[in-house]
C-alpha cells in the first residue's frame, strides 16, 4: 500500500516502528502500523477518534505488549520491556489523561522523574526546579499537583517527561482543552524543548499546532497508516480528508 | 520538629522513675505497639500496599526465637535475627506474588489475609510448635534468655524498637527510595512511566517491613512468654498492627506513634472497664467508632491535622 517512509536528507533513525499490530478481541486496534521518527524530528500522528493512536503509544511506550512487529530506539528493541524500561533507554511519555500524583508537591513530582537519572536528592531537586522553570510553572513547585488546573496540569506532564531526560518524548495531545493563548504558548514550548535536540512524537487533534509543528504527519485510520508526509501535503491527500469528512458527514445526518 | 522530638524521647528516658508498675506496662505496650505500626507504616503506609497480614510476622519472629531457644539452646538475642529473616522470607513470597502479578487495592489486602491465616492454621495444627495451645515460656529472669526481673528493662527495650522502626523509617523517607514510595501509593502507573521500577521498590519496602516486624515477635513472645497461634498470627492482631498507623497519620513519620498514644491507653482502660463489667470485647467498639471518626474528619489521620494546627497554617505539601 503505502511507500516505505523515508527520513530526510541527513537524518539518523532514531525510532523504528515495524509492522506494529494489536488486537483486543474482535477489534484490530492497531494494525501492520510502520514509520519512523529521525533524530531531533518532530512527527505528528493524527487521525480521527478511535484510530489507533493512543493504543499505538502504549504499544511504543511498553505499557501495551504488541501482537506482532518490532520496535527500536537508537537500534535496541523496545518490545517485551516494562515501561520504566523503555523510560530508562530514554523514551518519555505524557498521559491525555493526565496523571499528577495528587498528594505530592509539584516540585515532587517531578523529582520522581529526575531522580531516575540522579539518585542524589539535591541534585535531582535542583534538576526539577530548572525543569519546572523551563515550562514556566517554577512558583507552582510547592502546590500540591492535585491542586492544579487543567493547562498547568498539562505542563506538569511535560515536566515530569522531561524531567528523565529523554530522547524521544511521546505528546498525547498535550494541547487538548487549552485554551487559544495557553495552546499557543505549549507549542512555544514543544518547540524550544525539540530546540535543545529531543525529538518529539506528537498526538494531536488541535490541527493547527499540529500544521506549525510537525515536520512530518502520520496519518492513522481503523489502526492503519492511510497516508504520511510533509504536513502541506498530507493535509490535501484525499484519503486524508475523507477519513476525517466521511466521518463527519455520516455523524452531520439528520437525527 | 526535630527539637520537639529529642525532647519527647528525653522525657520518655526518664519517665520510668516516676512511674507506676500499671503506667510502665501501658507505655511498653504504646512503644510496642508503636513499633509494630511504623514497620508496618514502611510498606502499608508510605508505598500504600494494605498488608493486613503482618500479624504473621510477629508469629514467626516470636515462634523462631522462642523455639531456637528452648530445643537449641540459641539465646534469642540471634533467635531474634533468624525469626525475622524467616519473616522477610514470608514478606518476599507474599510481596512477590501481589507485586508481580499486580494485586491492587482489596485484591492485595485479601492475599496479606488469607497467608496470615493460612500460617495460623499451619501452626495450629503441628504438634511440634506447640498446635492451638501455642508455646510457653518458663520464666528464668536471665538478661540472656531475654528476661528481666526488672519492668523498666522492656520498657527501655520497648522505646528502643520503637525509636529503631522510626529511625529507619527516616532515613528511607528522605531519599530517593522513600519518595518513590510515597510517589507509589499516589500512581504506580505514572512512576512506571517516569522511570520508576515499582516492583522493585514495592518489594524493597516489603522486606524492610517484613524483617521489622519480625523482630518484634520476639519481644512479644519474652514479654509476654506465652505464643498462641490464635493470637500471634491472627486477624485481630494484624488489626491491632494498622489501625494505630491509619489514626496517627498512614505514612507519616510520627502517625504511628501518634496512633499508638493514642489507642493503645484507650484500648487498655476500655478492656478494664468492659471487661469488669462482662463485655468481653467491647473495646472492638470503641476502635470502630473512633475509626469511622478519623474516617469522616481526618481522612489523612491525626499528626497531619496537629501538624498544620500547630503551624497555624497549611504545610507545603511533600
Amino acid at each position: 500500500m503505502n511507500s516505505p517512509p523515508t527520513l530526510q536528507a541527513g537524518q539518523t533513525l532514531l525510532l523504528n516502528i515495524r509492522g506494529l499490530s494489536r488486537r483486543f478481541g474482535g477489534l484490530h486496534a492497531v494494525k501492520d502500523l510502520s514509520f519512523t521518527v529521525g533524530e531531533g524530528e518532530i512527527v505528528a500522528l493524527i487521525g480521527p477518534n478511535g484510530a489507533g493512536k493512543t493504543t499505538a503509544f502504549a504499544l511504543i511506550s511498553g505499557f501495551l505488549v504488541p501482537d506482532a512487529g518490532e520496535v527500536t530506539l537508537r537500534g535496541r528493541s523496545l518490545v517485551g520491556l516494562a515501561p520504566h524500561q523503555v523510560n530508562a533507554l530514554g523514551l518519555a511519555r505524557t498521559f491525555q489523561i493526565m496523571r499528577p500524583l495528587p498528594r505530592l508537591s509539584v516540585l515532587r513530582n517531578v523529582m520522581i522523574a529526575t531522580l531516575g537519572r540522579h539518585a542524589d536528592v539535591a541534585t535531582a531537586e535542583a534538576r526539577a526546579r530548572a525543569v519546572l522553570a523551563e515550562v514556566g510553572l517554577a512558583a507552582r513547585a510547592e502546590t500540591p499537583a492535585g491542586s492544579l488546573t487543567t493547562a498547568e496540569r498539562k505542563r506538569l506532564e511535560l515536566a515530569r517527561a522531561l524531567g528523565t531526560e529523554p530522547a524521544l518524548l511521546l505528546l498525547d495531545e498535550v494541547m487538548s482543552g487549552l485554551t487559544e493563548s495557553e495552546t499557543v504558548r505549549i507549542v512555544e514550548l514543544v518547540r524550544a524543548i525539540n530546540a535543545r535536540g529531543v525529538a518529539i512524537l506528537l498526538i494531536e487533534h488541535v490541527m493547527r499546532a499540529v500544521m506549525s509543528l510537525a515536520q512530518r504527519i502520520v496519518v492513522l485510520n481503523y489502526g492503519e497508516r492511510i497516508a504520511e508526509g510533509r504536513p502541506e501535503v498530507v493535509a490535501r491527500d484525499p484519503r486524508v480528508i475523507e477519513a476525517y469528512l466521511g466521518d463527519e458527514e455520516t455523524s452531520a445526518a439528520p437525527a | 520538629m526535630r527539637w520537639a522530638a529529642l525532647a519527647g524521647v528525653a522525657v520518655l528516658l526518664v519517665l520510668p522513675a516516676f512511674l507506676s508498675s500499671y503506667a510502665t506496662t501501658i507505655l511498653i505496650l504504646i512503644f510496642f505497639y508503636g513499633f509494630l505500626g511504623q514497620a508496618w507504616n514502611v510498606v502499608g503506609g508510605y508505598a500504600g500496599q494494605l498488608s493486613a497480614g503482618h500479624a504473621a510476622f510477629v508469629g514467626i519472629g516470636g515462634y523462631t526465637a522462642a523455639l531456637l531457644s528452648s530445643e537449641l539452646g540459641l539465646t534469642p538475642w540471634l533467635g531474634m535475627f533468624v525469626g525475622a529473616a524467616l519473616a522477610t522470607v514470608l514478606g518476599a513470597i507474599i510481596g512477590y506474588l501481589g507485586f508481580r502479578f499486580g494485586l491492587r487495592g482489596f485484591y492485595f489486602v485479601l492475599l496479606t489475609v488469607a497467608f496470615g491465616e493460612v500460617c495460623r492454621i499451619l501452626v495450629s495444627n503441628i504438634d511440634a510448635l506447640g498446635g492451638a495451645l501455642g508455646l510457653y515460656i518458663t520464666f528464668t529472669g536471665n538478661p540472656r534468655q531475654f528476661q528481666f526481673q526488672d519492668q523498666r528493662v522492656y520498657y527501655y527495650l520497648a522505646l528502643g524498637f520503637m525509636l529503631l522502626a522510626t529511625g529507619v523509617a527516616a532515613f528511607i523517607e528522605r531519599r530517593r527510595f522513600g519518595m518513590y514510595l510515597s510517589a507509589i501509593r499516589e500512581d504506580e502507573t505514572a512512576c512506571e512511566a517516569l522511570g520508576v521500577n515499582t516492583f522493585k521498590y514495592k518489594m524493597l519496602a516489603m522486606l524492610v517491613s517484613s524483617f521489622l516486624t519480625g523482630l518484634g515477635g520476639t519481644f512479644y513472645a519474652f514479654y509476654l512468654f506465652s505464643l498462641q497461634p490464635a493470637t500471634v498470627f491472627g486477624i485481630p492482631l494484624s488489626v491491632e498492627i494498622i489501625i494505630r498507623p491509619v489514626i496517627g497519620g498512614a505514612g507519616t513519620l510520627f502517625g504511628p506513634i501518634l496512633g499508638s498514644f493514642i489507642l493503645t491507653p484507650l484500648a487498655e482502660a476500655s478492656r478494664y472497664y468492659f471487661g469488669q463489667s462482662g463485655l468481653h470485647g467491647a473495646h472492638l467498639i470503641a476502635y470502630g467508632t473512633l475509626l469511622i471518626a478519623v474516617v469522616l474528619f481526618l481522612p489523612q489521620g491525626a499528626y497531619p491535622y496537629l501538624r498544620r494546627l500547630f503551624a497555624g497554617r497549611r504545610q507545603p505539601a511533600p
